[in-house]
């Protein structure tokens, strides 16, 4: 399994052809207190760079944008009563959904984690 | 994802007062601090504040079938208790009569009792909108004579007086666009909005059907001219611009960029919000305005009143005029206000009209205060209003851009708005920390995290009812803020401390929404 | 001026601190050839309070006041006796000249307003949430057929005929813009209203079935039935009540079915104003609080650990959304909330249901009285306090005969559908308990005679 991420700071683990969305811990730690996440429907086909998700913080209203084209496989149902898992473990429980990748070459677009944090170190 | 948080407001909610002195009382209260439950807390099934007959008859034996099984579960409160109650709630709020509340692009000046008193008169107040026109001339008089001042302050042509406010006018404003294309036989679908814009503009503009495209602004907090040009065509309709704008500038080249619309064969919307700044001294339909909204809440003082009600009337040049919404009044050749409230009017047929925004006429409790003020300023009284509102805000900005960030501070003159941000500040001291140590100081804080493209914006509107002494009051308190958090001292972070509250848990509110009383705890 | 507090010195100093000599240099980025040199030519000067009150006084007197004549008009806009002490309450500085509460530290009395209002009007309709309201009933029913076509992802909206004509011609209006397919029809003049022919209107591409209870001429339609069918077909129920104090009487629309209820709250704390501001109320399930539009005010906590409340979910909102809010609105309603409130706080609920049985009452008082005119026939089955008469003529002669005797005598059919002649003989009589036996007398009295 390996872990891409974008410079819109969502990161996708892939494990053959599915691929775990999220958004980094870099971008919880920005948004703040997050309150609301209203995911996408399986069986949704996404485009690669498409909102199909959005992450409310108190004051701020953030769509996340699909770093591969695909289906929906799954979104995480535990945000509905728990949001705050999104803060808490940006990268692991506080996933957000999960899609069939239709393109793997489209992962070569993306950043590793070294490079992902140099990114965010420029920021 | 979108960009992360642009306008840098997050929640913190600071730390708890562990202060001797906020021993507890009995009551709750503390001398005139005082707490007040919710009236379904203290009133009771058997309290009324009403005294009512018993009805005469009881009710039809037909409608039995649509009756309710029991009285709406509502306690009630005799009318002591209930003058008690809202009364000691009132006192939890800050309002104009208190203190300067320098709230930028929201206007708060001064609200002349006046038009309170005018307002109340049973002839404005207690006249039902579907009387017989007869029985209500002056009524349609005061729309009629209302028109006119907006028409004549602004240069323009026409005015659609339904719009119950501001948002509700840009939606007014852009539905003429849209019957003035239509009626071209085009199709335009996009509307250009500056980034600094109100968030109802690209709201409005996509309730109306429009699909919205950002244009940047220039390093000096204005219009990018060359950009906007670049990208008018046959598919846009027209562009949305706030001006003065939402940093506090006049747009230099407002007569550029409607020149240039107009050649693409676009309209031009200005957000009438910041009209207080320019009323009297120029007269937007110079400046080549298709429409404007005018919130008669903000430069002509009716009340916000907590949160409304508004007024939004829209001013619009003569290519737009033949499409404002019904009803509207018009005066006949023997000088008699009349009604329009149909396209096919005998007198005054409108056959363009895009249609009806609301039932009825208007705002009308809010015309006759909005009149009320013009009349009682004048021509004059206008004009010296926007010169003492600009003053009055750069005076602020001149005297505290030397402790605080102030981003366009060096684009000339501000409008009637100073614009600052908490870039200047040291690490961890943000904008909240300035606008709930304001609370403190017994100062409404001004407009925080807006506009968006200013990180951490403070926007200052003192308007121009506050005189020098309280403006001088107030800039102290700023400068002695912005001096304690650049020395870092920590209590600005739980501030305020002397509020009725501290801090509230938005979070909190956000995730577990309690929207209605459920009952004892 | 008096409103005004800079004088002159003032003025000089002020220029003189950040380093500028004349005002006019403020003024340096407008271009000045549409600089105005000075006040608008032909506009009048500033004038003292005496003078405009004058004027004003002049322009009121102008009017015929409801309270000078014996007054029967209804029609979404109604006539109650408001407590002396509500008018007084919301004058209140505190009230009156504050925000939106932003800053709910020191807004907590509005808020706290607000969250009370929430739960009345939820109480009212039997719904389980409300918002702060919005500008007024005819656009809270715009708004609610928007949210409907978001949960629904549908886009056809079935409109009773009993709904007010106004917020038919709204509705119309904005459904040009958002493509939004919409359903109208005329009332017919007939006892009871047509339900069935609206439930077999409803499809599968229907979002939102609009009925108004009591309907526009005062009939009361049978929601339960009308909620079932939609809901068999996958549409909500969107109930409008333009009369809120019809509920202490009938049912409310949430327990009967309805998915989303709107009013207009005018008449209760309001009070008329030739048709404005007024108060949109808006509530509905709780599952679909995050497509709703307008303010919500919630309960939480400060840092103390104290009850508090904000302004909360506001990501639907214009100002975090942007183009993709809920709703562009802004500006709300909100001293008309509070009017509403205090009102509503005054009567409780046993005392709404007691306002509206005397209603109730003076309008069977006066229903009964003209029918007993000869050529006067009344359509109604059922009612609440608003009934429709139909006349040997076009009913728009007689209003205006009957003001010219000093009644106010109901709103013609004519005025509300001028187009279609069918209905010109109805005319919508509203009795509140602010009629009297003697009103009552006196409209039957002069119609008789006019008719004659």
């Amino acid at each position: 399994m390996s872990r891409y991420f974008t410079k819109d700071h969502e990161w996708i683990e892939v494990d053959g052809d599915t691929g775990t969305v999220g958004i980094s811990d870099y971008a919880q730690g920005q948004l703040g207190d997050i309150t609301f996440v209203e995911v996408p429907e399986g069986g949704r086909g996404v485009s690669k760079g498409e909102s199909v998700c959005v992450v409310d913080s108190v004051k701020a209203a953030s769509d996340v944008y699909t770093p591969v084209s695909g289906t929906v496989a799954e979104a995480n149902g535990a945000l509905a009563d728990q949001p705050e898992l999104v803060n808490s473990d940006a990268e692991g429980e506080g996933w957000l959904f999960r899609v069939t990748i239709s393109d793997s070459a489209e992962l070569a677009e993306l950043m590793d984690r070294s490079a992902y944090d140099a990114f965010v170190a420029e920021l | 994802m979108t960009a992360l948080n642009p306008a840098g407001w997050r929640p913190a909610i600071g730390e708890s007062n562990d202060n001797s002195l906020q021993h507890a009382t009995a009551s709750g209260d503390r001398g005139l601090s005082l707490e007040e439950p919710l009236s379904f807390e203290i009133g009771g099934a058997d309290k009324c504040g009403v005294d009512l007959d018993e009805p005469e008859v009881g009710p039809l034996p037909s409608l039995s079938r649509f009756l309710r099984k029991a009285a709406p579960g509502l306690p009630g409160l005799t009318e002591p208790e209930t003058v008690r109650h809202y009364t000691r709630l009132s006192r939890q709020n800050y309002g104009i009569d208190l203190g300067p509340f320098p709230l930028g692009s929201c206007t708060m000046k001064h609200n002349p009792r006046l038009n309170e008193k005018v307002a109340r008169m049973p002839g404005f107040a207690d006249v039902h909108p579907l009387q017989p026109r007869q029985t209500v001339r002056g009524a349609l008089e005061v729309i009629n004579q209302l028109a006119w001042w907006l028409i004549e302050l602004t240069g323009m042509h026409g005015v659609g007086m339904t719009p119950k406010a501001g948002a509700h006018g840009e939606l007014c404003g852009l539905l003429c666009i849209r019957a003035a294309i239509e009626a071209r036989g085009e199709e335009r679908p996009v509307i250009l909005v500056p980034e600094s814009a109100h968030g109802t503009n690209p709201a409005t503009a996509a309730f109306a059907g429009f699909s919205v495209e950002n244009i940047p602004a220039t390093a000096d907090g204005r219009v990018d001219l060359s950009a906007l040009t670049a990208r008018l065509g046959p598919d846009v309709a027209g562009v949305m611009i706030t001006n003065p704008n939402t940093c506090g500038l006049f747009e230099r080249d407002m007569k550029a960029i409607s020149d240039a619309v107009h050649a693409a064969g676009g309209y031009v919307y200005c957000d009438g919000a910041n009209f207080n700044a320019i009323v009297g001294k120029v007269r937007p339909g110079d400046l080549g305005i298709d429409a404007m909204h005018i919130n008669l809440h903000k430069t002509f003082s009716t009340p916000h009143g907590g949160g409304g009600p508004g007024a939004g009337p829209v001013v619009v040049s003569e290519a737009l005029a033949p499409f404002v919404p019904l009803p509207f009044t018009a005066r006949t050749a023997d000088g008699v206000v009349h009604l329009v409230e149909d396209t096919d009017d005998d007198v005054f047929p409108h056959p363009q009209s895009f249609g009806r925004m609301a039932a009825f006429h208007g705002q009308m409790g809010m015309f006759t205060r909005a009149l009320t003020y013009i009349l009682s300023h004048g021509a004059d009284g206008l004009r010296q209003v926007a010169e003492d509102a600009v003053l009055n805000a750069n005076y602020v900005l001149r005297r505290c851009e030397d402790v605080l960030a102030a981003p366009f501070g060096h684009s000339g003159p501000c409008m009637h708005e100073a614009l600052f941000s908490d870039s200047g500040l040291p690490e961890g001291f943000s904008t909240l920390d300035i606008a709930k140590g304001l609370i403190d100081e017994g100062f409404h804080p001004m407009t925080v995290y807006f506009p968006l493209v200013v990180k951490g914006a403070m926007l200052v509107e003192p308007t121009e009812t506050e005189s020098k002494a309280g403006l001088d009051r107030f800039i102290a308190s700023l400068r002695g803020l912005a001096i304690r958090a650049r020395d870092e001292d920590q209590s600005l972070h739980s501030a305020p401390h002397f509020a009725p509250r501290r801090r509230l848990d938005e979070t909190l509110a956000a995730r577990k929404p309690v929207l209605v009383w459920k009952g004892p705890e | 001026m008096r409103y005004l507090p800079l004088t002159d010195t003032d003025r000089a100093g002020m220029l003189a601190a950040i380093g500028l000599g004349d005002v006019d240099e403020l003024f340096a980025d407008v271009p000045p050839e549409t600089r105005l040199p000075g006040p608008i030519a032909g506009l009048p000067l500033h004038a003292g309070e005496m003078a405009v009150e004058r004027h004003m006084a002049r322009l009121a007197d102008n009017n015929l006041a409801a309270g000078n004549a014996p007054f029967f008009l209804g029609a979404g806009a109604y006539r109650h006796h408001v407590p002396a002490s509500v008018d007084h309450l919301i004058q209140r500085g505190e009230f009156l000249t504050a925000y939106t509460p932003y800053q709910p530290e020191i807004a907590q009395g509005t808020l706290q307003v607000l969250f009370e209002f929430q739960t009345q009007v939820a109480r009212l309709f039997g719904t389980e949430i409300a918002n702060a309201s919005m500008y007024d009933g005819s656009t809270a029913c715009w708004e609610a057929i928007g949210m409907a076509g978001r949960i629904t992802r549908r886009a056809g909206v079935v409109v009773s005929g009993g709904l007010h004509p106004h917020y038919v011609a709204v509705i119309e209006t904005m459904a040009k813009f958002t493509g939004d397919k919409v359903e109208t029809r005329l009332p017919a003049l007939e006892a009871q209203p047509d339900d069935a022919a609206l439930i077999g209107a409803i499809g599968e591409d229907t979002a939102g079935v609009v009925v108004q209870y009591p309907d526009v001429l005062g009939r009361i339609p049978d929601l339960a039935a009308i909620a079932e069918a939609a809901h068999a077909k996958g549409a909500l129920l969107i109930v409008v009540v333009t009369e809120p104090v019809a509920l202490g009487l009938l049912e409310a629309p949430g327990e009967l079915g309805a998915d989303i209820v709107v009013g207009e709250g005018q008449a209760l704390g309001v009070g008329l104003q030739f048709g404005g501001p007024y108060l949109g109320l808006f509530g509905c399930r709780e599952k679909f609080v995050r497509q709703m539009p307008g303010r919500l005010c919630g309960q939480t906590v400060d840092a103390d650990g104290k009850r508090g409340f904000v302004l909360t979910l506001s990501t639907r909102e214009q100002h975090i959304r942007r183009e993709k809010a809920t709703s562009n609105i802004c500006t709300n309603s909100g001293l008309c909330a509070l009017a509403f409130s205090i009102h509503m706080t005054l009567l409780g609920g046993e005392g709404l249901a007691r306002l509206a049985r005397i209603n109730h009452s003076r309008t069977r008082e006066m229903a009964e009285r003209l029918s007993r005119i000869a050529g006067v026939t009344l359509l109604n089955d059922a009612y609440f306090n608003e009934v429709t008469v139909l006349l040997p003529r076009d009913a728009a002669g007689a209003v205006d005969a009957l003001a010219s005797r000093g009644v106010l005598g109901g709103v013609p059919l004519g005025r509300l559908y001028p187009r279609a002649v069918q209905l010109h003989n109805g005319l919508l009589l509203t009795a509140t308990e602010t009629v009297t036996s003697e009103d009552i007398e006196t409209l039957a009295a002069e119609l008789e005679g006019i008719l004659a």
